[in-house]
């Protein structure tokens, strides 16, 4: 293992032992759960509940359900798909790049933010499937499969095509990345149970850990995976959110047709997937009692990388604004034009106060190191980036090059109650969850716990400091 | 050899043969067990339960088999799936088209207009393309009806004519009222009756009257006829609120001929120029090169002006009055120097005004050359003084029996609640009508006419111009031919319509030689044409007294004055229930489903209306103590103090699809020196409270001075400079080279582009010879099975329409002032142009699809399949054009669209489907396709005569509809084809000619979208404006 410098902040405080580690983490599994828990269960359910009607209806009788027309093709489903997409990325974020970088204050968010990620990208990928038309036929007509109609095949030059591998191969890794990290800590929970005297929790949890006997080996195998998966999830941070915003930069139309593009949705992703990030973490933090293991050091430090993103983000506005007027084309000016003073302005500033003022907030200490602050602008920052999506997607389209056929768009019941299916959808994964899955990565946090023989160097160094 | 006669026998019973051996001798087990029933037995019960269980399993797995019956015996003429064509003619009241209609298996699926008519010359309109669909109307009448109750035919007979000898026998007055009567055969019907009843008197009228143009004609030329109009002649026209391209006299002759005048050929080709001065803008106003707002008050005045400026001119005595309006003086000066070739007409029925307008005509000389007064019109035979001296009888209990000959006074005459109540004291009331409307209704006898392609008939819409009608199709239901049912009333022996018109054409058309040959040919041209009479006329009428009664008839009232106008979609209201028309966006407000009062723009800002997103509010317009409630909306160039409503709303008896929407403005025309005047001077207009969204196609009404979108020039910016035409507007890319090394857009490119070894499908439009007359849109919509999907839907932008015409109003905003540009200037110039996919060679849709769904054919066809578009909407989104159109529901299934869409979901509105073109499902994408089926269908028969298609055999829907010829499709790879050498194409690379690039040397063809690269096949022809300069 690296040596860690003496002089840093330890990231978990409270003098915890492995032992309280492994305690504190696994009692949430153990327990039955809170009141809290069954009540957000339910409101969880109520949503899903409602959101499914929602999805039957459009199943049912058409798309024609949500309020898109002939102009409009594209508007809530696609926003919400990008944007959930979108949070999905600071998940592999914190476990693939900033493991390679060897950042260990993301052990103890990487679990929860990698099940975020898988949690999100599934709620995305359920709007590109029930926004065709004929799903019954699209789910697997998009797949490149050999079938009975002759030579037909996919159409490898569509950037939807390229989303199909992208969100599936994104998705499959992320997975199998989570489902490792899992392992250790199943085992610690099955042991746990054996010691309890539990034996059903302790056969199912075998079973999960795929019956881990911690070996030094296994080990030493398990931190190669992870080494190797972090490798191969890497790029997908950068590839996947590129390949969404190819959908429109290799459209035609003004304001979509936009090489500036794949940097800027991917900082605007990561930007989103920490703001959502935080946001669930502080709940969690505060439910199940894990002040100690995310400190504000933690939220810090996200909070910075909110800034860092959120000032990307803002500069590829500002740019698209630029270009828009010194490109010279007037569509592209009009498109701009039309953002800032057209019929959806509101949105646009919405975007703009949302996305860019509000994290720059986080350049004053007391803010970011504020939880209530954190809070509040880690929400502001996700319906900022929502709008960004709706304001790309649907004022662009709105009115584009023929003027006789400018529209807007008005959502039903319908659009918003399929981006409340996927919030119902992804709360009831996030609560199974924090119920039976253990909500931080024990072994890895363990890791970093200061042990008994630690603290007489740390007293040393502490000595020779002061000195 | 011996036969062997022993007998073998196995027991002493089948020795002896006993009965009861020989009745169970087949059965060798003998009788079994009750307990086993060996009809059913075991094996039996899982065969069938086997057989049971997959036959509801494969049941399951079928779609459900509809009703398609086969031929026991072909008929010999029908081969299945080959159209049969039969000239006919359409006749709606005073209405009328020579045309030809395609039929399938038996049944009318299009209506074209026929070529060889010399009144409409192939013309068509939306009207009369629609009336196909009006032919499977649910709401017919199936059978005759006698005091409400169904009854039949001899039954009927029997009572009408018990009645008729009742009121025959006590001399009581017979009346027959009708439209406008074109057909001789039918005058020759009544003629019998009339002989057997001779009390009968013929009362004609038309619900847009030009009684005041028979009357000034009488006054100033002794006879009462509308004579023919050539606008083909006219260098200059001055029409003063006369809608001729939509409403006026013959609107689709007149199309026809004010398209060649209208024709800039390669923009040098000098244009007639038309001087319109209106109240309302209406089509023919938007055509305009020269619109000038005049309250309908001042109509008579202008006409006072013009006479006397014209009158100055020739040198002829003047007389007081007049008021003159801009452009006025310089429209006499041009009419003057034109001379010969100049033509006024006006839209009023007054016939004061339309006797000033004789006199101007007379004056420019323009009888003999524009206006013929030897080939009279029959359209418009209406009396309005006969009409209404009738209803003072009907209301005085004058009149004993009254027949309704396919009509209907009750709803679209003015005194129509007083015909109404009226009716109820009348012996005899019997309507002809094929639809129980508002007067049927009012009748005790209906005595259902077939539809006009059930039956047989003929016309003659100008003298000595003859057009016959033939059935295309066996009568529905039971509904006889009015003229049968009046030669049975009349007693004749032999009642057969057909026969009847066989012998007066025998009689008066045939010079000898072999009658059948000449009736047949006859029959398959469908017209019949006698050289024309030319007649030359004095104007004696008198200009002092009509002055006067202008002076005194025309004064403006102190709030809004009304105008009430025909428009272009439902028309008079007769083929209301049709909904291709409901459906059919209004050429100049872009409105569907809907019904409303237009105010000006600088009214409703006054009155503080506003129109965002169609939304608007109700208001009550009030004349002579009647009023209506409907909702308001801003028309741009409208003039500033008055108010216009269509005819045509507010029926209450059209049936399902047409009842309730809008309200009947009948009511509000007045009489005026004995003609009906169809404006109001004074009505009280109050805005209610309540909201409403009006159903518009098109929310956006400026082009936002995009030249990539529209190009326009006047006449005189091209005189003065003619490479205006191709350099005012020409994008071109800077390249690598140097700055000056400048190419147009799409010729750089990676890639070589392909071939198009065989067709090369195109097409050009002229902005400037297309009316914006939607005729096109309804024949796209009836040939390609576009669903029709109701006012709901349209106001949620979903209209399925493949073509549409975009109509753009222009800005008085600078090209850079882009919040400016979106309001539309209140006296605006209109530009139309009809939008469909453009087939893009390098198509924006065609790779964005992630299952191929929508292709490049060989021939340059931008194609799509319905069958493998899984619905991601990406293409449409991705679509420059914005043509796309997504199947957002089950038109053909859901019950939500059965008023709407009947031709889909209704088994009798089937029957109007292009088996051709397959019905789409819901979540798939639609488009125009060039009409696929008829290139394949074109194909296939060059194919089989073993000889290469020849140009103008393929022909698409839109091309046949278009009365001004402003569409033109074919083969661009075919250097002699039509459109090549309209557009002057030549290959853009000399050693490829069959690439997609080609270049079009006509300086006024343009692609619309050029600089973005997708390379249409579509190009249009730019407006040319007969004007002095832009701004005036």
């Amino acid at each position: 293992m690296q040596v860690v410098s003496g002089v840093r902040d330890p990231l978990v405080t409270g003098g915890k032992t492995v032992h309280d580690v492994s305690h504190d983490i696994s009692r949430h599994v153990e327990n039955p759960p809170a009141k809290s828990w069954y009540l957000a269960m339910a409101v969880s359910l109520a949503l899903l509940g409602y959101g499914l009607y929602c999805v039957f209806m459009v199943l049912w009788n058409g798309i024609g359900m949500w309020g898109l027309n002939k102009t409009v093709g594209w508007a809530w489903d696609i926003t919400n798909f990008v944007w959930w997409v979108g949070i999905g990325h600071a998940g592999t974020l914190i476990s693939a790049i900033l493991l390679l970088f060897r950042q260990k204050w993301r052990m103890s968010i990487n679990r929860a933010a990698e099940a975020m990620t898988i949690f999100a990208v599934i709620c995305a990928a359920t709007f590109p499937l029930i926004h065709m038309g004929r799903l019954w036929l699209g789910f697997y007509w998009a797949l490149p499969l050999p079938n009975t109609f002759g030579s037909l095949w996919a159409n490898f030059n569509s950037p939807l095509l390229w989303d199909v591998f992208a969100i599936s191969t994104y998705f499959t890794v992320s997975l199998v990345f989570w489902y490792i990290g899992l392992i250790p800590d199943f085992a610690v929970i099955r042991d746990r149970a054996l010691a309890q005297g539990n034996q059903l929790r302790a056969t199912i949890y075998n079973a999960l850990s795929f019956g881990w006997e911690g070996g030094a080996k296994t080990w030493m195998r398990y931190e190669s995976v992870a080494l190797i998966l972090a490798g191969l999830s890497t790029p997908l941070v950068l590839s996947v959110h590129t390949i969404v915003s190819f959908d429109f930069a290799t459209s035609i139309i003004p304001g979509w047709h936009t090489t500036i593009f794949p940097p800027y949705f991917v900082a605007g992703a990561i930007f989103s997937g920490f703001a959502m990030v935080l946001t669930l973490l502080l709940i969690t933090r505060k439910v199940f009692k894990l002040e100690d293991y995310i400190t504000i050091y933690h939220i810090e430090l996200m909070n910075i990388i909110i800034i860092v993103t959120g000032s990307i983000v803002g500069i590829a506005y500002i740019t698209e604004l630029f270009i828009s007027w010194y490109s010279g084309v007037e569509y592209e000016g009009y498109a701009f034009f039309n953002r800032v003073q057209g019929p959806y302005a509101w949105a646009y500033w919405s975007m703009m106060t949302c996305n860019v003022i509000s994290p720059q907030l986080f350049w004053f200490k007391k803010i970011r190191t504020s939880l209530v602050a954190t809070f509040v602008l880690s929400i502001i920052v996700n319906i900022g980036m929502w709008f960004e999506r709706f304001v790309i997607i649907v004022t662009s389209i709105h009115r584009d090059y023929i003027p006789s056929s400018w529209t807007m768009f008005h959502p039903t019941m319908y659009d918003i109650g399929e981006y409340l299916f996927t919030f119902g959808l992804f709360f009831t994964a996030f609560f199974l969850f924090a119920k039976f899955f253990p909500v931080i990565n024990m072994a890895e946090v363990k890791s970093i716990v200061k042990h008994n023989s630690e603290k007489v160097e740390n007293k040393k160094v502490a000595e020779s400091t002061h000195a | 050899m011996k036969e062997n006669t022993k007998i073998y026998w196995k027991g002493l019973e089948q020795l002896t043969n006993a009965p009861e051996f020989v009745k169970n001798a087949g059965n060798e087990f003998g009788a079994p067990p009750p307990e086993e029933n060996v009809e059913h037995s075991r094996r039996d019960f899982l065969k069938m339960m086997g057989f049971g269980m997959s036959a509801v399993a494969l049941a399951a797995c079928e779609a459900p088999i509809r009703k398609a019956i086969p031929y026991v015996n072909k008929p010999e003429e029908i081969d299945p799936s080959i159209a049969n064509y039969y000239a006919s003619t359409y006749i709606n009241g005073g209405d009328y088209c020579s045309i030809v209609v395609k039929t399938r298996e038996g049944r009318p699926i299009k209506v074209d207009g026929n070529p060889l008519s010399g009144v409409t010359k192939g013309g068509t309109s939306a009207q009369v393309e629609a009336s196909v669909l009006s032919l499977y109307d649910n709401d017919r009448l199936r059978a005759p009806k006698a005091a409400g109750k169904n009854t039949k035919w001899e039954d009927l007979d029997q009572a009408v004519i018990a009645k008729l000898n009742e009121i025959n026998a006590t001399g009581g007055q017979i009346r027959i009222v009708s439209n406008s009567i074109i057909s001789p055969s039918t005058v020759a019907v009544l003629e019998k009756f009339n002989a057997k009843y001779p009390t009968t008197q013929h009362i004609q009228y038309d619900q847009n009257s030009h009684y005041g143009i028979l009357k000034a004609n009488e006054e100033s030329f002794g006879t009462a006829m509308i004579p023919s109009y050539d606008f083909s002649k006219a260098k200059t026209i001055v029409s003063i609120a006369a809608d001729f391209l939509n409403s006026w006299v013959s609107p689709i002759e007149f199309t026809k001929q004010y398209a060649l005048v209208r024709d800039a050929g390669e923009g040098q080709k000098e244009i007639a120029r038309h001087y319109q001065f209106e109240s309302n803008l209406s089509l023919t106003g938007a055509n305009a090169d020269y619109r000038a707002q005049i309250k309908p008050s001042e109509e008579g005045a202008v006409v006072v002006m013009l006479y006397n400026l014209i009158a100055g001119l020739a040198g002829k005595p003047t007389t007081e009055g007049g008021k003159d309006v801009k452009y006025l003086k310089a429209a006499a000066e041009e009419l003057w120097k034109n001379r010969g070739n100049a033509l006024v007409v006006a839209g009023s029925n007054d016939k004061s005004v339309q006797t000033l307008v004789n006199g101007i005509n007379d004056m420019l000389g323009s009888y003999g050359t524009t206006i013929l007064p030897g080939s009279p019109l029959n359209y418009r035979q209406g009396n309005d003084e006969k009409m209404n001296a009738f209803v003072e009888e009907l209301a005085a209990g004058k009149v004993a029996g009254v027949i309704f000959y396919n009509c209907n006074p009750v709803y679209d005459h003015p005194a129509g609640d007083k015909i109404a109540a009226a009716l109820k004291n009348v012996t005899l009331t019997l309507s002809t009508s094929y639809k129980e409307d508002e007067t049927a209704t009012s009748t005790s006898f209906l005595a259902p006419d077939h539809h006009y392609l059930e039956s047989w008939n003929d016309a003659e819409p100008k003298k000595n111009f003859f057009s016959l009608g033939q059935p295309a199709i066996t009568p529905i239901f039971k509904t006889r031919s009015a003229q049968e049912s009046f030669l049975k009333w009349a007693g004749e022996n032999n009642t057969d319509y057909f026969e009847f018109l066989k012998a007066n054409w025998k009689a008066r058309f045939f010079k000898g030689g072999n009658f059948q040959q000449f009736w047949d040919k006859c029959l398959y041209d469908g017209v019949y044409e006698l050289p024309t009479e030319s007649a030359s006329v004095t104007f004696k009428g008198d200009v002092n007294a009509a002055v006067n009664a202008v002076a005194s008839s025309y004064k403006s009232g102190s709030g809004y004055e009304l105008v009430i106008y025909e428009n272009g979609t439902v028309g008079n209201g007769s083929q209301a229930n049709n909904p291709l028309l409901q459906e059919l966006p209004e050429p100049i407000t872009k409105a569907v489903w809907d019904h409303y009062v237009l105010i000006s723009q600088k009214d409703a800002a006054k009155e503080g209306i506003t129109n965002p997103e169609s939304k608007t509010k109700l208001a009550t317009i009030t004349v002579n103590g009647k009023s209506v409630k409907v909702p308001v909306l801003i028309q741009p160039g409208l003039a500033q103090g008055v108010l216009a409503i269509a005819i045509g709303y507010g029926r209450t008896k059209a049936g399902k699809v047409a009842d309730g929407i809008g309200a009947n403005v009948y009511p509000f025309v007045s009489t005026v020196n004995g003609s009906l005047s169809y404006q109001a001077a004074s009505v009280s207009f109050k805005i209610e409270e309540e909201a409403y969204q009006i159903a518009q196609t098109q929310t956006h009404h400026t082009y936002m001075g995009r030249q990539t979108v529209i190009r326009e020039y006047t006449t005189e910016d091209l005189k003065t400079d003619p490479s205006l035409l191709t350099d005012r507007f020409s994008p071109q890319v800077a390249t690598w080279l140097d700055e000056e090394h400048k190419v147009k857009p799409g010729e750089l490119s990676l890639w070589k582009g392909h071939d198009y070894k065989n067709h090369h499908w195109g097409m050009a439009i002229d902005l400037n010879t297309c009316t914006g007359c939607a005729a096109c849109v309804v024949a796209c919509n009836v040939e390609n099975n576009v669903a029709l999907v109701g006012r709901e839907e349209v106001i949620n932008r979903r209209e399925m329409h493949w073509l549409r015409i975009d109509r753009y109003y222009s800005s008085d905003a600078p090209v850079d002032d882009w919040k400016g540009l979106e309001e539309a200037s209140d006296n605006p110039e209109v530009v139309f142009q009809p939008m469909l996919c453009q087939h893009c060679n390098n198509a924006p849709c065609e790779t964005v699809c992630p299952v191929a769904a929508t292709t490049h054919s060989t021939e340059g066809l931008n194609q799509m399949t319905y069958n493998r578009c899984i619905g991601t909407r990406y293409c449409a989104n991705n679509c420059p054009y914005k043509v796309r159109r997504f199947n957002w529901f089950k038109y053909h299934d859901n019950k939500q669209f059965q008023t709407s869409n009947v031709a889909q979901t209704s088994d009798i509105g089937k029957m109007v489907l292009n088996p051709d073109v397959t019905v789409r499902s819901r979540g798939v994408m639609e488009k125009c396709s060039f009409c696929v089926q008829r290139i394949q269908n074109g194909k296939l028969q060059a194919k089989k005569e073993r000889r290469e298609l020849q140009d103008g055999e393929v022909v698409t829907a839109c091309q046949t509809a278009c009365s001004t010829g402003a569409i033109t499709f074919g083969d661009m790879n075919d250097p002699n084809s039509k459109i090549s050498k309209l557009l002057k194409l030549r290959p853009a690379n000399p050693d490829r000619p069959y690439s997609i690039d080609k270049i079009a040397g006509n300086p006024r063809a343009y692609t619309v979208l050029e600089e973005i690269g997708v390379k249409p096949n579509i190009f249009y022809l730019s407006k040319i404006r007969n004007k002095e300069s832009a701004k005036a």
